[in-house]
Formats: C-alpha cells, sequence, structure tokens
C-alpha cells in the first residue's frame, strides 16, 4: 500500500484502452448477433443493432446444435476420467513414491508439451485398426485421446498440490491402520476438492477448444463444435453474421465457466507453465 | 507387510498411467520417427527404408522454406508482443489501483476462447478489402482518421502472418500478464521500501530490482509462448483456411499427410516440430524440477 502514490489515476486511461482492445471482439460478436439480417452490413458491423433480434442465433444454433451436443458428450467424460486419473496418479507420485518415481515423472510432463503432429499418424492408424471396427472411432476416440494427452497436466497439477501437504497427515492416518487407498479416500480426496475443480475446468476448456485431434478423428455426424465453427466460416453460403452469432454459441460454455470460476481457471493456467 | 501391500497396490495403480503414456507419447514417437525414415507415400502403409530422404527434401522443399520463415516472423512477433504487453499490464495493475481485480479478469478472458472462435472473429475484423468496401478494423481508423493505419493485414506480402500473430497477442497476452503479476506479487516490499529510502525513483526501482529478479519469470513465458508458437495451427486455419502465403509446419503436416497422403514427409515435419519443442522444453522441464527440489 505504500507504493507510489503521486497521481497514479492517470494509469487508468491506458487500463481503460487496453480493456477496450480486448473488449473489441466480443462487442462485434454481440452486436451483430443481435441485428436483424436486414441491418447486416460489412459497412455498418460496428454500429449498435436498432433492437434486439435473435434471427442470427437462430439460424447458427440451427446448424450447430448437433456438434454443440458432441462437444458436451465428449468433454464430460474426457474432463471427469483424466481428473480422476491424474489424482490418483499425483497421490501416488506425492505421497508413494516407489524406486524410479522421480524418473518417471519428467517423461510425463514432456508428454503435454510435444506438437500433437509427431503423434498425430500412429494414433489415426491406431485408432482405424482398433477402435473404428467396433464402432468407437468419431466421439469415443476422442475422448479417449483427450483423456491419454491430458494425463501429463492432470497429474502435474495434483501432484504439486498433494506434494503441499505434510507428510504428517498420512502418517497419523497410517497409525490409526488406514490403508494406501483409506488414506486417499477419506482424508486426501475430500481436501482436494478445489484441485479438482481446477483440473476439470482446465481440462473441459482445452478438450472443448481443441481443434487438431477433432478434426482428424471425426468425421461428419461426430464434429464437435470447433471444426463444425470452422467449416461454417470456411463456406462461402453462411453469411458472416451467422458466423459471429455461432462463434458466440461456440464460446459461451468456457466463457460461462471463467466467468462463474475466474481464480479456478487462473490458477489451472498458471499450473500449465510448471509452477503449480 | 501391510506396507509392502500398500507399496505394490500403488504402483499397480498408478501402472494404466505410466504405460498409456509410454504408449501413446513416447511409442507413437518412435512410430512416427520410422514412417518419417520410410518411402510410405498413398493410402496402403509402405515401410520401405528411405533413409533421410524426407528430411533431407524437406530443406530444399519451397514451401518448407516458407514455414519456416512464416514460424520465425510468428513467434518473433507474438512472444515479444505478449511479453512486452503482458509485463505493461501486470506492471500498471500491481500498484495498488482500485478495479484491479476487474481489469485483470478482462485482459484474461480471451484465454477461456478457443483458437477456431478468435480466428473466425478475427478473420472479419481484419477484412482486407478496400474502397468503399471497407470493414473490420480498417473502418475502425477510417472513423478515426487513421488511415494511414489501413492495410492488408494477413494478406500482406511476405507478412501477413504477423497479421495473425497479432490476434495470438490478443489471446494471450493475459496470460503473460498473470504469471508476470504472480512474479511481481512474489517480490517483498521491503525492497523496494528499501530502494526508496536510498533515493531510487520508481523507474530506477524497476529497473535495477524488479526486472532482474523477474528474469525467471521472463525465461518461463519465452520458453512457454515460444513453444506455443512452434505448434501454431487452428487460430492460422481459422482466420485464412489452408493458404500457402501463411502456411507453417503444423498445417502442412496436416495437409500432406491427411489430404496429399504423403505419410513419409508428414512423420518428418511432425518430427522435427518435435524436435524444436524439445530443445526449448527440456532443459526447462530440468530446470524447473532442479529448483523445486532445492525449496
Amino acid at each position: 500500500m505504500n507504493r507510489l502514490r503521486l497521481g497514479k489515476n492517470w494509469l487508468y486511461i491506458p487500463l481503460i484502452a487496453m480493456a477496450i482492445f480486448y473488449l473489441i471482439p466480443m462487442y462485434v460478436m454481440l452486436v451483430t448477433g443481435f441485428k436483424s439480417f436486414a441491418e447486416v452490413d460489412l459497412k455498418t458491423m460496428w454500429n449498435l443493432p436498432q433492437g434486439i433480434h435473435f434471427d442470427n442465433y437462430v439460424e447458427a444454433f440451427s446448424q450447430l446444435a448437433p456438434s454443440l451436443w458432441n462437444s458436451f458428450i465428449m468433454v464430460i467424460p474426457a474432463a471427469i476420467i483424466s481428473s480422476m486419473l491424474g489424482s490418483l496418479n499425483g497421490y501416488i507420485l506425492a505421497k508413494w513414491k516407489f524406486r524410479g518415481a522421480d524418473f518417471i515423472f519428467p517423461f510425463i510432463l514432456f508428454g503435454m508439451f510435444i506438437p500433437y503432429q509427431s503423434i498425430l499418424i500412429p494414433l489415426v492408424i491406431f485408432i482405424n485398426n482398433t477402435l473404428r471396427p467396433i464402432g468407437l472411432g468419431g466421439i469415443p476416440a476422442l475422448i479417449l485421446a483427450h483423456i491419454i494427452y491430458g494425463i501429463p497436466i492432470t497429474t502435474l497439477t495434483f501432484r504439486n498440490y498433494y506434494a503441499s501437504l505434510p507428510q504428517e497427515l498420512l502418517e497419523a492416518a497410517k497409525i490409526d491402520g488406514a490403508d494406501m487407498l483409506g488414506i486417499y479416500r477419506h482424508i486426501l480426496l475430500p481436501i482436494s476438492i478445489p484441485s479438482f475443480v481446477v483440473v476439470l475446468i482446465w481440462q473441459f476448456t482445452s478438450a472443448w477448444n481443441d481443434f487438431l485431434f477433432a478434426v482428424v478423428l471425426t468425421g461428419n455426424r461426430s464434429w464437435p463444435i470447433t471444426v463444425a465453427l470452422n467449416n461454417m466460416a470456411g463456406s462461402q453460403i453462411i453469411s458472416w453474421n451467422v458466423q459471429m452469432a455461432g462463434s458466440l454459441l461456440a464460446a459461451l460454455p468456457t466463457l460461462l465457466v471463467y466467468i462463474f470460476l475466474g481464480q479456478y481457471f487462473l490458477r489451472g493456467l498458471l499450473a500449465g507453465s510448471l509452477k503449480g | 507387510m501391510h506396507r509392502d501391500k500398500d507399496r505394490y497396490l500403488s504402483i499397480i495403480l498408478i501402472s494404466p498411467s505410466i504405460l498409456a503414456v509410454l504408449i501413446f507419447v513416447y511409442g507413437f514417437i518412435a512410430w512416427s520417427v520410422r514412417v518419417s525414415l520410410s518411402q510410405w507415400k498413398g493410402l496402403n502403409p509402405d515401410y520401405t527404408w528411405a533413409g533421410l530422404t524426407n528430411y533431407i527434401n524437406l530443406f530444399s522443399d519451397p514451401r518448407f522454406l516458407v514455414d519456416v520463415r512464416n514460424t520465425l516472423i510468428f513467434t518473433g512477433v507474438f512472444v515479444i508482443g505478449c511479453i512486452l504487453l503482458g509485463f505493461i499490464l501486470a506492471v500498471m495493475l500491481d500498484q495498488g489501483l482500485r478495479g484491479e481485480g476487474f481489469f485483470r479478469s478482462l485482459f484474461l478472458f480471451p484465454m477461456a476462447i478457443s483458437y477456431i472462435v478468435t480466428g473466425v472473429v478475427w478473420r472479419w475484423l481484419m477484412n482486407p478489402a478496400e474502397g468503399d468496401r471497407l470493414s473490420g478494423f480498417n473502418l475502425l481508423f477510417s472513423y478515426l482518421h487513421l488511415d494511414f493505419l489501413i492495410n492488408k493485414w494477413h494478406t500482406t506480402e511476405t507478412w501477413g502472418i504477423a497479421a495473425i500473430a497479432l490476434a495470438a497477442i490478443w489471446q494471450m497476452s493475459g496470460y503473460t500478464m498473470a504469471i508476470y503479476l504472480a512474479g511481481l506479487r512474489s517480490i517483498p516490499d521491503e525492497l523496494r521500501e528499501a530502494a526508496r529510502i536510498d533515493g531510487a525513483s520508481e523507474f530506477q526501482i524497476y529497473r535495477h530490482i524488479i526486472l532482474p529478479l523477474l528474469s525467471p519469470v521472463t525465461l518461463s513465458a519465452l520458453i512457454i509462448l515460444g513453444h506455443m508458437s512452434l505448434k501454431v495451427f487452428d487460430l492460422i486455419i481459422a482466420v485464412a483456411g489452408k493458404q500457402l502465403p501463411l502456411d507453417v509446419p503444423a498445417i502442412y503436416m496436416w495437409q500432406t499427410t491427411f489430404d496429399g497422403l504423403f505419410y513419409g514427409r508428414g512423420a518428418a515435419i511432425g518430427i522435427l516440430l518435435l524436435v524444436s519443442v524439445a530443445i526449448l522444453i527440456i532443459p526447462y522441464i530440468r530446470y524447473t524440477l532442479r529448483t523445486e527440489a532445492q525449496q
């Protein structure tokens, strides 16, 4: 609080200018979405709408609804399963160190940074030879990819959290006769709800926003929202105003999570740069 | 006895994850390397040995050379832009102003959005149409009488990729701000106080005390942002589709493999990407884990 007092209010000028810069794309998305078809014109794209119309959203939703649904049924199991795996792995790596655990951990971590282009060909061949013949291509395959390639970051976040807990917590439980799984279920799990929120949000956001896995692993009927939106934007038939409305629909789930659970989102973000 | 049972159980429980990473990360990388050393093109797998041909060909492939140039331009603009903007925003927010939380959330929200959404919106903001068809930022510039700023954005020759980097800066500078802010908050107030008592100006404090203390943060930011720019893919696709002037290795790999069926070449690009990311990331992981162990 003892920082420079002298005329600090001028800082609001650059801050507000930057706030406007960050809001510009949101402004255009919202304003365009609420215009009527008759009003839409690239030459007046900065003007406010004359009244609130839902034409663009109705049109965008009618086209994107199946892929929005695909995204939800893909993202929810992917986020839940990878969080549970991460929690268990993190617990073992932090509190039940086996020989070689410290050696294995950096190898797991590296998996979260790799460019997926370097594993894409084997992944597609693997899915085509194993999951697709038994009818589990498309969305189930995408769920599998998000779970497996999510293991490094979920494990990291939980490991860092569990490592910060005092060892005495476990020792006391051991003296009381609790075994490894008992300690996990009755002591660690209940206090790691905030970490679960962080990891769930992170996995939800990254799976929802993913494009690369989605575009190579899914087809027409199993497209998640990112692929469907990109195809919509690439087509010459669908006008830009509907694309804008579609963009908002695609961004809304993760934006709502951000608005309501922003603090947890930030913690996930910092964990992503290895600082737990 | 009891302890041993727990020990075995923990190994059994973690094995599926370790095995999955072993196969899906390291096994698949090895498999990709093998494909990259083969002649495979076309629908049917062909593992006939080709040595380093695919790699050697890439370095005389005009498209790949454009990719390397684009990656360098993109990385330069994106990394410098994010670091400067992120640092300035963090310093402004660290002054204890009212409404700090509001601004912080606002600068960070683009992180929650997908590159595809950002790309689709920026595609219209960066509309290069001229004359009476002016729109997007160009139209805004014309309203503000800043006509000299009107430009062709991503359709600019050679430097078009820099316009994509602007959209990426919009998306990621908040993240850079967040890690700088976390760094600033970890610097004890007493240090600034002591310097102030010694008569240092605010600028000198930042220049000689805070900036050096933040150099680990800057290093992390450089590495994280640098490795992101090597992987840039969806944002370009969403702004411009698959256009050669805006091509990058990640797009080339995708297109040549899955549209062109040049599996050998695609795998080679994937592995080159991996190597360039590894050069940045492996020392970073080692450094981070070592500092963690020291604490």
